[in-house]
């Protein structure tokens, strides 16, 4: 057997001297020291933590979550973990599910339109389910209302990052393809010399935003409602929540400032450095101008901890390179799958399988539900639909100018597009009682004052989509609009909007799509005992989810569900086709 | 068709009664393709894009299977186990790997130990002179040296055939003709166990230059029109007497054969038909060619290869404009020779509008699409149509992608010559803005 092959990402720039050069002894540096007690903090803190996630269920009832400020720390520090081991599961999910609906033509047909459509589905109003399915699990243990949040968060994120995975390898360059074959790699080399790296950067970046949204959830999901009993798990969702109960506004703000902090943290000590390595897989034949900084990736290079930090990934590698065949096959193997007879049982399988779930469907439907309940849903739908799209349009006309302006002077978009990021990144339901208050002060109609709470958190990115299509529009069409005295509406019309278009659309789908998900958190909200709801599908699921009432909460999902789709089949989606055609500038 | 010199030398690759089809489409791409390759011979494809020498290429690599036909590698005695490497157009290298990883990629998947791997890697990285670029990633190298690491990749693994995939032609001139060279060097002093190199040129030059027998393919479908031995001694000399009129000799051959006269299976011959192939080429490069060779030195008349260089283009992008000419009557071939006919010289002297009528009884008078498209809408009261509908007729004969271009390209020529105007964002023809 020959000795483990090595693996590109063991190694830092220089691969062949770097192992070498890690082992030499030398004086230790300032460097050394900052990274040294950077990690050994961050093992302490890791363990204390995780102890808390295996106690029996019982220590939730014996050390209840308390508005003490001192242990918010503690309390953060579980969100956190919570958010990064749904974002592992994430991303094992990810390249599992993509590499196999990329690879198999078959595997293909089924993954892609699941995805499609899981991304349209609320997942806060599945809560209810998985937290009885993994109690279930892990009976008397926290494990599992952890694992249950831990869901629900993956639910956030695990959808658009294999889609975009997906896409990466659908798009991998055609003469890659064939260098691996004609060099006979096999899958699994095939899978760590060229999928993964070439889907690197694009899977970085859509974790990076899937985390954002993952914060929304992780505020939600920590305090669960399983039929009578409330679980509490300790976190700053389940503290802002008792802080709510309470009207402790000062909590509140405690709760605030400490999410502001730790989504500062997670970002420069833990995407920045991502993204600054991930910069090496961008697939480009040209040296970039502008590569991503990052002080810890930076400090990581200096110290030589880079390899350390890396080697798992590399044992990884090794160990899958392990189940390696023992030699590649000379020539490609034929398509099996592409015989007609086969194809038709393939058909065969899959038409008893969606007429055995319609039957199955409708049998449940129609012993728990009736018509009406389905007129009431589609009607309270229609609601949130009004809202949805006033929303959308009142936000596209103010956050529209104010991005063209801040795109087209370059010197204010840098220093504004992260600012606009870490707004999406913040979870706005966090913010939902100072609105609350406000209401109740001055008596104000839920019905149309609640409303701008569903797009608190997701109209930031209109905003940051703007200005990068305003930022990319090209510089000679800028100046031969103010040469020939192009200005007002003229401007607008034939310069500005044609510019930002496919950028405004991508954002305004994005926002949309969060605000439907929004709606079952901000069309029902407590303060104290003050309670507000406004007439809507969210309200709805929210109320059948706090009752225990599995079929609506079903019925609602899945109407939801069905008008999330037809908003990006509809309207969103001609649209962007639209302006690919027609608005394209290059 | 071998003659007895390389009889001799043993086979390295028979492909016997090949054709293949783009997938799922009747589209045929290549049409009974015999070729022998034995020890010992440099052999160049030659052909236009289209005329499926890569998929020739890819079919003999093992990377498709073809649809009837068989390619396969002979073992010879001293080669019981045949390989092939490929060098590709694009380079295809791995811009995350650095140029030792990128060569010791295909020792790697071999499972050669890892130190005989790096020794074997480095030996292949000196050989072809990259010393000293070993932990470079490929951005940071130039085209040609990038092209190097390809070669370097495709040699280390010891392949029995060596296929080029139009290796030299996103290099620029002088860094194409070095790497030729020291290929050529390679190959001449035996530092390499290659037994044969497979390689795929539009440009003729470089097959002459390299080559000790070149096929040359037509299109639609491909085929092996002619088959051209090389025996002029290496190194060889472009500006040979015996060399240029190789080079002329194959501008002919490859201009002759312009009438596609397939049967169509109601009888009609493309000739007269809507299916006609129609070579894609803009009002604009027409023109541009038309002055050209109207103007001096050429005065009416030039050689394909003088026409080529004078322009500055490749033969594979020459070609279809001279097939345009051709088939709108505005010139004709003698041998390698295009002569513009009085219409065109009409047009080269004429203003835009004069251009125009010319062009468009050009078009009217020999492109039966056009006249097609014509006699529809002056037949509609609304001398509206979709032009859906003609694609879907265009499909009857084509792949869908294929018609797609065709109806653009046709598109294009009505509208300059305001034969009659298209609406993209209604996807209809119309007459409406003939006026202006």
């Amino acid at each position: 057997m020959s000795s483990p092959d090595r693996f590109p990402y063991l190694t830092g720039a220089r691969p062949l001297p770097a192992f070498s050069r890690m082992l030499r002894l030398t004086r230790p540096s300032r460097e050394d020291a900052i990274a040294f007690v950077i990690l050994g903090g961050l093992s302490v803190v890791f363990f204390h933590a995780a102890q808390g996630t295996v106690a029996p269920l019982s220590t939730l009832q014996l050390a209840p979550v308390t508005l003490d400020p001192w242990d918010l720390p503690y309390y953060a520090l579980r969100t956190v973990m919570r958010m990064f081991a749904a974002l592992f599961a994430s991303t094992v999910f990810t390249l599992v599910v993509a590499t196999l609906a990329a690879r198999s033509r078959r595997a293909g047909q089924l993954i892609v339109p699941a995805l499609d459509i899981l991304q349209s589905v609320p997942i806060l109003g599945f809560l209810t389910f998985t937290v009885t399915a993994f109690m279930g699990l892990f009976p008397g243990s926290v494990l599992g209302v952890e694992c249950a949040s831990i869901f629900a968060i993956f639910t956030s994120q695990a959808w658009n990052m294999a889609f975009s995975f997906y896409q990466s390898l659908r798009s991998i360059p055609s003469d890659l393809e064939e260098a691996t074959m004609i060099y006979r790699l096999s899958p699994i080399r095939r899978f760590l010399k060229l999928d993964l790296p070439f889907g690197t950067p694009a899977l970085v970046w859509n974790a990076m935003m899937s985390m954002s949204g993952g914060w929304f959830f992780v505020v939600a999901s920590e305090a669960m409602t399983v039929g009578n009993t409330k679980v509490t798990l300790p976190g700053i969702g389940s503290y802002l929540d008792l802080a709510i109960a309470h009207q402790n506004f000062h909590a509140v703000a405690w709760a605030v400032g400490t999410m502001g902090l730790v989504i500062v943290a997670y970002d420069q000590l833990f995407f920045r450095p991502i993204v600054a390595w991930a910069d090496r897989f961008r697939f480009e034949m040209t040296a970039s101008a502008e590569r991503p900084h990052s002080w810890v990736f930076d400090i990581l290079r200096k110290t030589r901890l880079l390899p350390v930090v890396l080697s798992p990934l590399g044992a990884i590698g090794r160990m899958l390179l392990a189940f390696e065949p023992r030699a590649g096959s000379r020539r490609i193997a034929p398509d099996r799958t592409a015989r007609p007879a086969f194809e038709w049982a393939w058909k065969v399988v899959v038409g008893i399988a969606v007429l055995v779930a319609l039957v199955l469907t409708a049998r449940y439907a129609m012993r728990y539900l009736t018509w009406h309940d389905a007129l009431v849903a589609v009607a309270y739908a229609s609601f949130t639909m009004i809202r949805v799209l006033v929303l959308i349009a009142l936000a596209s006309c103010i956050w529209v100018p104010i991005g063209v302006w801040i795109g087209l002077r370059p010197a204010w978009a840098e220093r504004l597009q992260p600012l606009a990021q870490f707004l999406a990144a913040f979870p706005a339901n966090v913010l939902f009682p100072f609105v609350v208050i406000a209401l109740v002060r001055w008596n104000l109609t839920p019905d149309i004052w609640l409303s701008p709470l569903m797009i608190l958190g997701t109209q930031w990115y209109i905003l940051f989509n703007v200005i990068a299509g305003a930022s990319a529009i090209p510089t000679d069409l800028r100046e031969a609009a103010d040469m020939f005295h192009v200005s007002g509406w003229q401007w607008w019309r034939q310069v500005a909007i044609p510019g930002i278009f496919p950028y405004y659309i991508t954002g305004a789908l994005t926002a949309s799509g969060g605000s439907w998900n929004a709606s079952i958190v901000a069309e029902l909200v407590t303060w104290g005992n003050h309670r507000l709801v406004a007439h809507g599908l969210g309200s709805y699921i929210a109320e059948a989810t706090s009752a225990g009432d599995y079929a609506r909460v079903a019925l609602g999902v899945g109407v939801m569900s069905v008008f999330v789709l037809g908003f990006n089949r509809l309207l969103w989606r001609p649209l962007y086709a639209y302006g690919e055609r027609r608005m394209r500038l290059t | 068709m071998a003659t007895a010199a390389t009889a001799a030398k043993p086979l390295l690759v028979e492909v016997k009664g090949l054709r293949h089809f783009y997938s799922g489409q009747d589209h045929l791409v290549l049409d009974d393709v015999n070729l022998e390759l034995t020890h010992g011979e440099i052999v160049g494809l030659l052909g236009r894009s289209g005329s499926g020498k890569s998929t020739l290429l890819r079919s003999i690599a093992g990377l498709i299977r073809p649809s009837e036909g068989i390619s396969r590698l002979v073992p010879a005695p001293d080669v019981p186990d045949p390989s092939v490497a490929m060098v590709f157009q694009t380079f295809a290298l791995f811009p995350w790997l650095t140029v030792l990883e990128n060569v010791e990629l295909g020792l790697e998947a071999q499972k050669v130990p890892t130190a005989l791997a790096r020794k074997r890697a480095l030996a292949a990285i000196d050989l072809i002179g990259l010393d000293g670029f070993e932990n470079a990633y490929p951005k940071e190298l130039s085209g040609g040296m990038r092209q190097r690491v390809g070669l370097a990749r495709a040699l280390v693994v010891d392949p029995s055939l060596l296929l080029m995939d139009e290796p030299f032609s996103a290099l620029d001139v002088l860094t194409a003709e070095t790497l030729r060279t020291d290929l050529l060097d390679l190959w001449a002093e035996g530092k390499v166990p290659i037994k044969s190199i497979l390689i795929v040129t539009h440009n003729i030059e470089e097959a002459v230059l390299m080559c000790d027998r070149i096929l040359v393919f037509s299109s639609n479908p491909g085929r092996v029109s002619s088959e051209i031995k090389v025996d002029l001694p290496q190194p060889r000399d472009r500006l040979e007497p015996a060399f240029r009129a190789l080079v002329d000799d194959i501008y002919a051959r490859m201009t002759a054969r312009t009438e596609i006269t397939a049967p169509m299976r109601d009888g009609q011959t493309q000739a007269t038909s809507i299916a006609m192939v129609l070579p894609r080429v803009s009002t604009n490069t027409l023109a541009g060619l038309i002055e050209e060779v109207d103007g001096t030195p050429f005065d009416g008349r030039a050689s394909m290869s003088e026409l080529a260089d004078s322009l500055q283009l490749e033969a594979d992008e020459l070609f279809p404009m001279a097939e345009l000419l051709q088939l709108l009557r505005f010139a004709e071939l003698r041998g390698a020779e295009l002569v513009l006919t009085p219409a065109a010289r009409n047009y080269a002297q004429g203003d835009v509008d004069q251009r125009k009528a010319l062009f468009a009884q050009a078009l009217m008078a020999h492109v039966p699409l056009v006249q097609h498209i014509r006699r529809v809408l002056d037949e509609r009261a609304s001398h509206e149509a979709p032009a859906r509908r003609f694609r879907d007729e265009l499909e009857d004969y084509m792949s869908e992608d294929y018609a797609e271009e065709t109806l653009r390209n046709v598109t294009l020529w009505g509208r300059y010559a305001e034969i009659f105007s298209y609406d993209e964002e209604a996807d209809r023809f119309s007459l409406e803005d003939e006026h202006s």
